[in-house]
C-alpha cells in the first residue's frame, strides 16, 4: 500500500521534476525520475510556503511603513486571535514535513537500502586521482580470466541491473554519476555495495564528489552506456585485457 | 573610580530588592578589583589597547581581527572564483592558481569565514560589547579570562595564516578535513599546512570556550537589579544559548582534533583503516560539533535582527516567550541532526531515515522563529534605516537558505544534491545572512554606541543595495549549476565534458562577486569617515529601550561611572498606549500615577 501511495504522489510531481532537473541533466537510470520527482515535490511545497511568507513579509513592510502622526500598535503576540497566524502555518509545516519525510524515505529505501537481483557486477577501484573499473567480461563473473580492466572509462549496458563494489586504495572518494542521480563515498578498507540500472545510451561524466587531494579536480571518468549489441562487441574485443580508453 | 561607592550605590538604589542587590553588588566589587586600580593611572598604549581587560576594548579587538580575516577570506574567494571563470589564466593581484593552491584557497576560505569571521564578529565582538552594557554591568565577570580568550584567538589566527607560508603550502583537504586525506602527509602533500590548520582550529575552540564561560556567567550573575529572565534582550539570550551549544558540542571535536593531530604527527592511526582506525569516526565527531555550530553562529545574528527590528518597527517583539522556546527547541534538536551531512558517506543506510526525520523536525522551530519575526512587523511603524534594511534582508535571504535546506535534509534528494553547488549555494544563503548581513545589521545599529558618531545613511544604503543585489547574483546561478550536477572543489570544470558548457554562469557569478567585494569599499569608507567626522550620536539616537543606550556614547571605562542602572521592565516596550513617548527605556522608573 505504501508503494501505491508513493507512486500516486510521485506521478503528480514527475512532470515538474522532469522540467526542473531533467532539462538540465538527462534522466539516465531507473531511479533518476524518483529523485527528480522528490526534488519537485519539495520545490513545490517550500516554494508555496516560501512565496506566502514573502508576500506577508513585503506586504507588512509596505502596509506598516512609517507615517506621520501614526503610532505602532502595542501587541504582545500572546493574543489568541493573533497567535493563530503562527499556529496555523506551524500545523501546515508539520503536514508538509510528514509528506516529505515519507517520500524521501521511500526514495532512499529503493536506492540505498535494498539490493535488487543483479544481472552483472562491476568493481570500481578509486585512487588518487583516477578510476579503475573492472568489468566481468563475457562470462559475466568477476575475478575470472576474461575480466576487462579500464582506466577512467566504465562500460555498461542499457537496461541491465548492475551491482557495484566500490573500494578505495587511499583516501575517501565518491563515485558520482549525475545522469544516474547516484552518489556513494568510497572508503579505504571497506567494500561499498550498491546498484544502478541504466535506461539510456550515450557517454556521460563520472565525477569524484569527495575532496581527495591535489588532483581532485581532474578525477573524472566517462561512463559509456551501450546497447546490448555494442556492449557485446566491446566485450569480445577487449576480454581478458587492460582495455585502452576509447574516449577522452 | 570608587569601588565601594559603586557597590553601595547599587544596593541603595532599589530598596525593594535588598537581598538580590547585595549579591549583585558584591559581584560588581569583585570585577572592579580586577582592574579598578588601573583606572587611577594614565593607561599606557599597551594596557589600554593591547592588554586591556575592558570588555569594550576586547570586543573591538575581536571585531577588527574579524574584519581583517574577512578581507583575507574575501580575497581568497576572489582568487578561486577568478580561476573558475577564467581557468588557467593569471588572476590579477594573485597570479596563477595551481590545483593545490585552489584547494588550499577553498579550504581556508571556508575555515576563515566560519571560525575567524562569523564566530569572532557575531559572538565575541557583539557578545563582549553588548552583554555588560545591556544588562547594566560595568564589565564581564572574568575580565582576565576574557583577555586570555582574545589572546588565544589572536594566536590561532596567526597560526592559520602562517600555515600558508610553510613548505608544502596551506592545507587543501576541505574545511571538513576528512581523514585519511587530512591525517596522512603522503596523501595531502601538505604535512605542515595540515598540522598548522588543525592546531589553529583547536586553539580557536579553546578561545571560544573561555569566552563562552564568561558570557554565560556574566549574564546569569551580573544583571541589573530588577532584570528578570524575560526582561533580557533577545540578542543576549541568543548569544548565551549559542555559547552553551558551543560548549556542549565542541568537546567531541576537540577530542577528534587531538586524535587527528596525533595521526598526523606521531602516526597513531585513529582514523586509518589500515591500522584499525575508522575514517568515518572523524566525520561523526566533526559533524556532531558542525551542525550545532550552524546554530551557534545563527542565533547571535537572529538576536541582533530581533533587536533591530523592534527598534525600527517601534514594536514589541511578537511573543517573546515563544521565540525563546523555539530557540531552546532548536538548540536541543540541533544535537540530533548531524548525520544528514553523511547520508552517502557509508553510514548504515537505515540511519539516514532517522536523521531525515530529525532534520525535518528542526525546520519547524526555525520556520516558526521566522514567522514570529515577520509577525513582529504587523502593526509597526517601520522606518527603513540602514540597520533595519540589513535586518529585513537577513530574514528575506535566510528564508531561501532555510527552505533549500529541506532538499538536503530529505535523504532521497540528497543522494543527488550531496556535494554539489546546490549545497554550496544553500549554505551561503545561510552563512552570508548570518556572518555578513547579521554583522552589518549589528554594526550599523550599534556603531553610534561603540564610537559616539552616526554613520552616513546615504553611503549605508548604497552599500546595502550593492551588496544584497550582487550577493543574489552570485548564488542564484550556483543553485542552477548545482541542479545541473556541478560538484564542489573542482579547480577547472573544463575537465568534465558534461559541465564544461555551463561556463557563462560561472563567469556571471564571478563578476557578481567582484561587484560585491567592490561595494565593501563603500562600507570601509563610511566606517572610517564616520569615525572621523560623523555627527555626534548622543546617548540614544534610535530612541531604543535597552540599557546600553543609557550610557554615554562611547561608554567610558566602567560604563556608568555615575552609578549602574536599574531595570524596571522588558526590553521591547515600544508604543505603549497612554504614554507620550513611543519608547519606554528599561531603566526609567515606573510612572508614579497608575497610568497603565
Amino acid at each position: 500500500m505504501l508503494q501505491g501511495i508513493y507512486e500516486f504522489i510521485k506521478s503528480i510531481f514527475a512532470p515538474i521534476g522532469d522540467f526542473f532537473i531533467g532539462s538540465l541533466v538527462p534522466v539516465g537510470s531507473s531511479f533518476a525520475s524518483d529523485i527528480d520527482s522528490l526534488i519537485a515535490l519539495v520545490a513545490v511545497f517550500v516554494g508555496f510556503w516560501g512565496l506566502l511568507a514573502y508576500i506577508a513579509f513585503f506586504f507588512l513592510i509596505f502596509r506598516f511603513r512609517r507615517k506621520d502622526g501614526q503610532r505602532a500598535k502595542y501587541v504582545t503576540g500572546e493574543e489568541k486571535d493573533l497567535k493563530r497566524w503562527i499556529s496555523w502555518p506551524h500545523a501546515a509545516i508539520i503536514v508538509c514535513d510528514v509528506v516529505i519525510v515519507f517520500m524521501a524515505i521511500m526514495v532512499w529505501y529503493n536506492i540505498k537500502q535494498r539490493l535488487p537481483e543483479a544481472d552483472a557486477t562491476v568493481r570500481i577501484v578509486s585512487q588518487q586521482w583516477a578510476w579503475n573499473f573492472i568489468h566481468p567480461g563475457p562470462d559475466g563473473v568477476l575475478d575470472t580470466e576474461d575480466d576487462i580492466n579500464t582506466f577512467n572509462e566504465l562500460h555498461v549496458q542499457e537496461g541491465m541491473v548492475y551491482h557495484y563494489e566500490l573500494v578505495s586504495k587511499d583516501v575517501l572518494h565518491d563515485f558520482s554519476v549525475p545522469v544516474f542521480r547516484l552518489k556513494q563515498d568510497a572508503i579505504p578498507g571497506r567494500v561499498m555495495k550498491g546498484w544502478f540500472k541504466p535506461t539510456i545510451t550515450g557517454t556521460y561524466d563520472v565525477q569524484c564528489a569527495e575532496m581527495c587531494g591535489v588532483g581532485h579536480g581532474i578525477m573524472g571518468a566517462r561512463i559509456i552506456i551501450e546497447t546490448p549489441e555494442e556492449h557485446a562487441a566491446w566485450m569480445s574485443q577487449n576480454k581478458g585485457q587492460l582495455a585502452s580508453a576509447t574516449t577522452r | 573610580m570608587d569601588v565601594a561607592k559603586q557597590g553601595a550605590a547599587r544596593v541603595g538604589d532599589d530598596p525593594l530588592n535588598g537581598i538580590d542587590m547585595a549579591e549583585a553588588g558584591s559581584v560588581t566589587v569583585d570585577t572592579h578589583e580586577a582592574h579598578g586600580h588601573e583606572a587611577h593611572h594614565e593607561q599606557s598604549f599597551w594596557s589600554k589597547y593591547v592588554f586591556s581587560t575592558d570588555h569594550k576594548m576586547i570586543a573591538m579587538q575581536y571585531m577588527f581581527t574579524g574584519i581583517v580575516m574577512a578581507l583575507i577570506g574575501g580575497y581568497m574567494s576572489y582568487a578561486f572564483r577568478m580561476q573558475l571563470a577564467f581557468p588557467g589564466e593569471s588572476v590579477p593581484g594573485y597570479g596563477l592558481v595551481s590545483q593545490g593552491e585552489y584547494n588550499a584557497l577553498v579550504t581556508n576560505h571556508g575555515t576563515i569565514m566560519i571560525f575567524w569571521v562569523a564566530m569572532p564578529m557575531l559572538i565575541a565582538a557583539f557578545g563582549n560589547f553588548l552583554i555588560p552594557l545591556m544588562i547594566g554591568a560595568d564589565d564581564m565577570v572574568f575580565p582576565r579570562i576574557n583577555r586570555l580568550s582574545y589572546q588565544i584567538f589572536f594566536i590561532s589566527a596567526v597560526v592559520l595564516i602562517a600555515s600558508f607560508f610553510v613548505p608544502g603550502g596551506g592545507f587543501g583537504g576541505a574545511w571538513t578535513a576528512y581523514p585519511p586525506l587530512s591525517a596522512n602527509a603522503q596523501y595531502n602533500l601538505t604535512p605542515l599546512g595540515a598540522t598548522f590548520w588543525i592546531v589553529a582550529v583547536a586553539l580557536e575552540f579553546v578561545a571560544f570556550l573561555l569566552g563562552g564561560i564568561n558570557f554565560i556567567t556574566t549574564l546569569m550573575n551580573s544583571r541589573a537589579p530588577g532584570m528578570k529572565m524575560y526582561d533580557i534582550p533577545m540578542v543576549l539570550w541568543m548569544i548565551v544559548i549559542a555559547s552553551i551549544l558551543f560548549m556542549a558540542s565542541v568537546g567531541p571535536l576537540i577530542a577528534g582534533a587531538v586524535m587527528l593531530f596525533m595521526d598526523q604527527v606521531i602516526g597513531t592511526g585513529f582514523f586509518d583503516p589500515n591500522r584499525g582506525g575508522d575514517p568515518i569516526l572523524w566525520q561523526h565527531l566533526f559533524w556532531f560539533f558542525g551542525h550545532p555550530e550552524v546554530y551557534v553562529v545563527l542565533l547571535p545574528a537572529m538576536g541582533i535582527v530581533a533587536d533591530v527590528i523592534c527598534t525600527f518597527a517601534r514594536k514589541k517583539l511578537f511573543n517573546y516567550k515563544l521565540i525563546l522556546f523555539t530557540v531552546f527547541a532548536t538548540g536541543i534538536i540541533s544535537f540530533f541532526v548531524w548525520a544528514h551531512h553523511q547520508f552517502v558517506a557509508g553510514i548504515d543506510p537505515r540511519m539516514a531515515n532517522v536523521f531525515t526525520v530529525t532534520t525535518l523536525i528542526i525546520s519547524i522551530p526555525i520556520a516558526e522563529m521566522l514567522f514570529l519575526y515577520i509577525a513582529t512587523l504587523y502593526g509597526g511603524s517601520i522606518q527603513l534605516t540602514t540597520p533595519m534594511l540589513w535586518a529585513l534582508a537577513f530574514i528575506a535571504e535566510f528564508l531561501i537558505g532555510g527552505v533549500t535546506g529541506i532538499f538536503l535534509g530529505a535523504s532521497g534528494a540528497d543522494i543527488y544534491f550531496h556535494d554539489t553547488y546546490f549545497v554550496l549555494a544553500h549554505f551561503h544563503y545561510t552563512f552570508f545572512p548570518i556572518a555578513i548581513i547579521g554583522f552589518y545589521a549589528g554594526i550599523t545599529y550599534w556603531f553610534p554606541k561603540m564610537f559616539g558618531k552616526m554613520m552616513n545613511e546615504a553611503l549605508g544604503k548604497i552599500h546595502f543595495w550593492g551588496t544584497i543585489i550582487a550577493f543574489n547574483c552570485i548564488f542564484i546561478p550556483l543553485f542552477i549549476l548545482g541542479a545541473a550536477g556541478q560538484h564542489r572543489r573542482i579547480y577547472n570544470f573544463q575537465n568534465f565534458p558534461d559541465l564544461a558548457g555551463l561556463q557563462d554562469m560561472r563567469v556571471f557569478a564571478t563578476m557578481a562577486l567582484i561587484v560585491m567585494l567592490a561595494f565593501q569599499v563603500v562600507f570601509l569608507v563610511n566606517f572610517v569617515m564616520s569615525l572621523i567626522k560623523g555627527k555626534p550620536a548622543g546617548k540614544n539616537p534610535w530612541k531604543a529601550n535597552t540599557l546600553e543606550w543609557t550610557a554615554e556614547s562611547p561608554p567610558p571605562h566602567g560604563n556608568w561611572p555615575e552609578g549602574l542602572p536599574n531595570c524596571y521592565r522588558g526590553p521591547y516596550e515600544y508604543s505603549v498606549p497612554g504614554r507620550e513617548e513611543d519608547y519606554w527605556p528599561q531603566n526609567a522608573p515606573p510612572d508614579t500615577a497608575p497610568a497603565e
